[in-house]
């Protein structure tokens, strides 16, 4: 790709190809950070700025209140996604960040779905949320809330089987993850 | 104690002697302080002036350099130097003034969000929330802005707080888990680089400004001198091998010499030592270097493999490794002789290419010789700084820095206007020394009005402006590549700098005589107090060689 000072045109096409990092297989990042305020935003604004678009992040606290576990996920090429963990760990608030492999990773998410059904339908609803293991949480004459948890992959399967009752809302927590074995995530 | 107070004790136990400021609404409290602590504090013009005089400070003397501003406008117009010393590692601290915790987000008089506009630039930042954080906070600031990669770091005080009275306890030791930079080397590394490098036929060392932050001149240059290592530096890392020397190559990268250029794009190992394979070095980054492998050694894991593959990384401080590395190299058995093939190309290329250009048949000055002039007034005892375009290619190309911290320049963020602040930073870290800024006529009214503090302090820099009337680099460009249609770059005969120095209480001097040029820059390097020199100097002259944009070393013009 051309430079800002040469006189080159340059064809959409080129640049979009220019910037292909959004490729690649799904990251789990598990970040362990302070707890002080401005540390999100200081790791969001990492990813931000390499073109990174997160698709899924939870902040909590851990056993110990002076730290708080981040857990993120996004697509990307392995090698950009090195070069932002190595940035994240210039930041003098992160603590530890692990790239975790799926295999060795049990990870969860929790869902609520709302579900517009109909007095036969009702019957049909619970029993998909028999099989997946969910809770009905709330009960109206026209409508189920039903709460899922499970890997991603679980909720989204729930979901392609109530999604043609008729899905009002849902709403995902995003993953959380912990490294399988004795060792520390 | 006031919070203030106790600042003015963390300072002074972190050997503070000299920051550089200007005072306004948020900070009135921090002023009040400094009206009786016993700290030089320098009243800058405007804030840029004030965070670039810190870095040109810092940059001299290796400590940590300290800039103030205030709340709002103050705060944001230290982001340039922010920046910059973020692209170059320059250890900075940053204090700003903030507005009282109440009027936080409400869009209050003088409020910018300074932390978050500064976040992305800063190595770290704190926002004071509680008194009580403020003797920790600026002590881990200097702890964090001084190790490691050098960086700036930003402690943002809200004005109320800055007033609590609060019990001062000194602050000795600093917890930071996330925060524990790599210093030493891992050895085994190390003796596999001794190995590769011993077995090398066609090494080059391409050393960068990481050596000069670790004080590791000494080292590199025992090292390079082990063997018969040919050196390069980058634009950052001059005067960390002793110019002018046999082994010395150059400068490297889009403006340095073919030799060095040429060397890189023919090693079969090249050794990196506290540099990042900028653009600027590598050129197209797939063509670049081909044959070689890399060892690279950098402070900063990030920098691996960043942009270049390292077969070889090692991760820590400079110094400490390269004299690690000059004891193993030692250790081994190697035969000098293995190299005479490769000095011989590289022979030929300094014979065929040596920096070269058209002098004038009459009394016309080339910006070459103005930069040849000045190293023949001063004897190249000087502290040279530089602002960004031509004269800054010029200068790193024609003037011999044979010692560290002797170069001081703007080369990540390519800042115009750093010079002259700079010059007046480091004229005050050194004031025994000779300190002159090489200026372009666009660069140096970025932040001219620092000649006013220079003439108030009695700061005796002497500036010489490499005048072409032009915005020389853009215009070299457009002459090359946009088919000379220049636009926007010709700044014709203004300011009238005689003029202008006298009204700031410096002396003016003009010089336009090749003939005297030497003994008029003498003249000028012995009058007293700051001097501004208007140099005038052919006006379309380019920077050659160069390295044409997105091209490999090889395709070098001029």
């Amino acid at each position: 790709m051309g430079e800002p000072g040469t006189k080159e045109l340059l064809s959409l096409e080129e640049l979009e190809a220019a910037g292909g990092l959004r490729t690649g297989r799904k990251h789990l990042l598990s970040i362990l950070v302070e707890n002080k305020p401005g540390v999100l935003t200081r790791i969001a604004g990492l990813f931000a700025r390499r073109g990174f678009n997160i698709d899924t992040l939870t902040v909590g606290p851990t056993d110990d209140d002076r730290v708080s576990r981040i857990t993120l996920t996004l697509d990307g090429a392995l090698h950009p996604i090195d070069q932002v963990t190595k940035q994240l760990h210039k930041l003098v608030n992160v603590i530890k960040i692990r790239d975790l492999e799926p295999d060795d990773t049990v990870s969860r998410e929790l869902a609520l779905f709302k579900v517009s059904v109909d007095g036969n339908q009702r019957g049909e609803v619970m029993q998909i949320c028999e099989i997946f293991r969910g809770k009905v949480v709330d009960v109206t004459k026209r409508s189920l809330i039903v709460e899922i948890t499970g890997t991603t992959d679980k909720v989204e399967a729930f979901e392609r089987m109530v999604r043609p009752f008729g899905l009002i809302e849902m709403m995902r927590t995003g993953e959380i993850a912990i490294s399988r074995g004795r060792g520390e995530t | 104690m006031r919070a203030v107070d106790a600042v003015m004790e963390c300072l002074k136990a972190e050997g503070v002697e000299v920051v550089f400021g200007l005072p306004g609404g948020a900070n009135l409290p921090t002023y009040d302080a400094f009206y009786d602590a016993g700290i030089r504090h320098i009243l800058v013009r405007h804030e840029a002036g004030g965070g670039h005089a810190a870095e040109g400070y810092a940059k001299a003397t290796g400590k940590a350099g300290v800039a103030l501003a205030t709340s709002g406008p103050g705060a944001t117009n230290v982001i340039t130097p922010i920046t910059d010393a973020m692209m170059d590692s320059v250890p900075t601290v940053f204090i700003t003034g903030q507005v009282r915790t109440e009027l936080l987000g409400t869009d209050g008089f003088q409020e910018a969000d300074t932390i978050g506009i500064s976040m992305p630039v800063v190595k770290h930042s704190f926002l004071i929330q509680h008194p009580l954080e403020i003797p920790r906070a600026i002590h881990e600031a200097f702890h964090i802005a001084r190790t490691g990669r050098p960086g700036p770091v930003l402690v943002d005080i809200p004005q109320d707080l800055s007033r609590a009275d609060i019990q001062y306890e000194p602050v000795n030791d600093v917890r930071l888990p996330g925060y524990q930079p790599t210093t030493e080397g891992n050895t085994k590394q190390i003796r596999q680089a001794a190995k590769a490098l011993a077995a090398a036929r066609r090494p080059v060392i391409y050393a960068g400004g990481g050596v000069i932050n670790a004080n590791g001149a000494p080292e590199l240059t025992e090292f390079c001198l082990a063997d018969r290592f040919p050196v390069t530096c980058t634009v950052m890392g001059l005067g960390a091998f002793p110019a002018p020397h046999e082994q010395w190559l150059g400068m490297l990268g889009m403006h340095g010499t073919r030799a060095a250029n040429y060397a890189m794009d023919e090693a079969d190992l090249i050794c990196a030592v506290g540099a990042r394979f900028d653009d600027r070095i590598t050129g197209k980054l797939s063509e670049f270097a081909p044959r070689a492998k890399f060892i690279h050694i950098d402070i900063d894991p990030a920098e691996i493999s960043k942009n270049v593959p390292a077969h070889i990384p090692i991760v820590g401080d400079a110094k400490n490794i390269l004299a690690k590395l000059v004891a193993e190299y030692r250790a081994l058995e190697f035969d000098s002789s293995r190299l005479d093939e490769w000095w011989t190309r590289i022979g030929g290329w300094r014979k065929k290419y040596p920096l070269r250009y058209e002098d004038s048949t009459d009394n016309e000055i080339k910006p070459q010789y103005m930069i040849q002039a000045l190293y023949e007034a001063t004897g190249g005892e000087a502290i040279v700084t530089s602002d960004v375009g031509q004269h800054q290619m010029w200068a790193a190309q024609y003037f011999h820095f044979s010692k560290p911290r002797r170069w001081i320049n703007s080369g990540g963020l390519g800042t115009m206007g750093f010079g002259l602040p700079a010059a007046m930073g480091a004229q005050v870290g050194c004031p025994d020394q000779l300190v002159c800024c090489i200026a372009g006529d666009g660069s140096v009214q970025m932040n001219m009005q620092e000649l006013a503090t220079c003439a108030q302090e009695k700061i005796p820099i002497k500036v010489f402006i490499m005048n072409n009337g032009y915005l020389g680099m853009v215009r070299q460009w457009q002459e090359l590549f946009w088919d000379k249609r220049y636009s926007q770059v010709d700044m014709g005969d203004f300011p009238d700098y005689l003029k202008l120095a006298e009204a700031y209480g410096a002396t003016g001097l003009r010089f336009t005589d090749k003939r005297t040029l030497v003994s008029d820059m003498k003249d000028a390097l012995a009058t007293e107090g700051p001097v501004l020199v208007d140099v005038r100097v052919t006006r379309e002259e380019n920077t050659y060689p160069m390295i044409p944009a997105g091209q490999p070393a090889r395709e070098m013009v001029g």
